[in-house]
């Protein structure tokens, strides 16, 4: 399988905090990585550099080979072409929700407007917020708002979505319907890196399984490896927290 | 002669009606153009001093955006640390002597209110940028929007709306503020009114008309910004398209409207 994201030899600093300290790891086109560990390991500094939120220090990102920050890729292409839902869904606030799904399209991928509104309806649709086109993000939900933040991003055709705890922010009774979006998501062999604390999640759906401790990948492996046979305390201490 | 105030309030009227309006409109005239441009100036002013340059930035347009921002913080210090007065005269008769320019009076005007404006406005822009939540920033840029592409749809946007009671705090001020102008002899409604007041030597008379006329512009005008921030928030309600039973139901749900009045 082809490597969509490569990673090598990722740093990043904040201060002289050192919060990733030599990251490797790939993702192939389909496959569905869940990244965890406990808070400050690290894992959303990970993906926010991934998306380039965060410029990092050394090492470097390939996307199909090429070096992200030097091999002259567009960034508004490649950001595009990588999608990502946040934690707090930042959806923009003075847009419905449908045109929450348009503008990128019609900014960034020049599409025509009658063409961006018919995609927003469409993945609104699929989200199951078809009803709500015409709510502001302050009308909804917590759980409805990051179903929309997912079509927004969706809408784009992104190759690969990056979440960062998608469903930290949400109610408990909220969770299940962002999961179960993203569990189709992953069926219909969407590329995804997933930073979570939903271990059922990553135990159903993802194909691989990174822990992250103190900047480093501490284990990596399949599901079953990862989180039925962790190999060092840490890991296991980490799993026995989450129960 | 009329004898009782409201005998000297109607004589007034009938007698110098014209000048009144005339004057009326003249305070407008300078207080919409002038708050209107004193806006863009600010824009501009606010996007400037917001720049943020990537780290990869060259040492040509570091010292750009340096040398920008520290004429901007002179610019706002300077107009916004010395009365309107001052600097319609200063402007005025500056203009003038040294640079040969009779600039026409309502012009002048006009340029004092935007230049005055614009350096509150500034800060009040830029307050209201810096209000805008980083997420928002950090979603536009993750699905590919350029800095400018996200100041313009996502950024300023929000950004104006928040703002907009401080941009018609702006413009009440400016039409009471535009009576220092008479200093420059420019037509509007102070000015009017005391060449009204002379003649009859009735100052208080003419001043209580003036007064009702200044309030009943700044009543208008709040009541106007009011209204273009409910059109600017949108309808509290919204409906949903299609219920579970009836595919083509339409469902009014009202809003919470959270933390709008």
């Amino acid at each position: 399988m082809s490597k969509v994201i490569e990673v090598e030899g990722l740093r990043k600093s904040f201060g002289s905090h050192e919060v990733l300290r030599g990251i490797d790891f790939s993702a192939a086109k389909g496959e569905v990585t869940c990244i965890i560990g406990s808070s400050g390991s690290g894992k959303s500094t990970l993906l926010r550099c991934i998306n380039l939120l965060e410029t990092p220090d050394a090492g470097c990102i390939r996307y199909h080979g090429k070096d992200i920050l030097k091999d002259g890729v567009h960034l508004g292409q490649y950001h595009a072409k990588v999608g990502m839902v946040f934690q707090q869904f930042n959806l923009f606030n003075n847009m419905d929700a449908l045109h929450n799904c348009m503008a990128g399209q019609m900014k960034v991928l020049r599409r025509s407007r009658e063409e961006s509104e018919a995609n927003a309806r469409k993945y609104l649709e699929k989200v199951g917020m078809g009803a709500y086109l015409a709510a502001k993000p302050r009308q909804l939900s917590g759980g409805q708002k990051q179903r929309v933040a997912i079509a927004r991003t969706l809408a784009m055709d992104p190759e690969v979505i990056l979440f960062d705890e998608p469903t930290s922010a949400l109610d408990p009774e909220m969770v299940g319907e962002v999961l179960s979006v993203m569990q189709a998501l992953a069926q219909e062999g969407m590329t995804m890196l997933v930073v979570t604390h939903e271990m059922g999640f990553a135990r159903a759906a993802s194909d691989q399984v990174v822990f992250m401790n103190d900047g480093v990948i501490a284990e990596r492996g399949t599901p079953d490896e990862v989180l039925g046979a962790p190999k060092s305390e840490r890991l296991r201490a980490f799993l026995s927290s989450m129960l | 002669m009329p004898t009782t105030f409201f005998g000297w309030v109607s004589f007034l009227l009938k007698e110098y009606g014209g000048l009144f309006l005339s004057g009326t409109a003249m305070t407008l005239l300078v207080a919409t153009t002038g708050t209107a441009f004193g806006f863009a100036l600010g824009l501009l002013a606010a996007i400037v001093r917001c720049i943020e340059l990537p780290h990869g930035a060259g040492a040509f347009k570091r010292a750009l955006v340096k040398a920008a921002n520290a004429l901007l913080g002179v610019y706002v210090q300077v107009f916004r640390g010395t009365p309107m007065i001052v600097q319609a005269m200063v402007i005025y008769y500056g203009s003038m002597q040294y640079l040969g320019l009779d600039l026409d009076h309502t012009a002048a005007a006009i340029l004092v209110v935007s230049v005055n404006t614009g350096a509150y406005m500034a800060e009040i822009i830029r307050g209201g940028i810096i209000s805008v939540d980083k997420g928002q920033f950090e979603a536009a840029h993750a699905i590919g929007m350029t800095h400018w592409q996200t100041m313009t749809t996502v950024v300023l946007p929000q950004a104006i709306r928040n703002i907009l009671p401080s941009v018609g705090n702006e413009f009440i001020v400016n039409i009471k503020d535009s009576s220092v102008l008479n200093v420059i002899s420019v037509s509007e409604l102070f000015f009017q009114a005391k060449s009204a007041a002379g003649t009859y030597f009735r100052y208080f008379e003419v001043f209580f008309i003036v007064a009702v006329i200044y309030l009943v512009l700044t009543l208008v005008a709040s009541r106007l910004l009011r209204w273009v921030e409910k059109k600017m928030d949108g309808p509290e309600n919204y409906v949903i398209y299609g219920s579970q039973t009836d595919s083509r139901a339409e469902i009014v749900v009202h809003g919470e409207g959270e933390g709008d009045a």
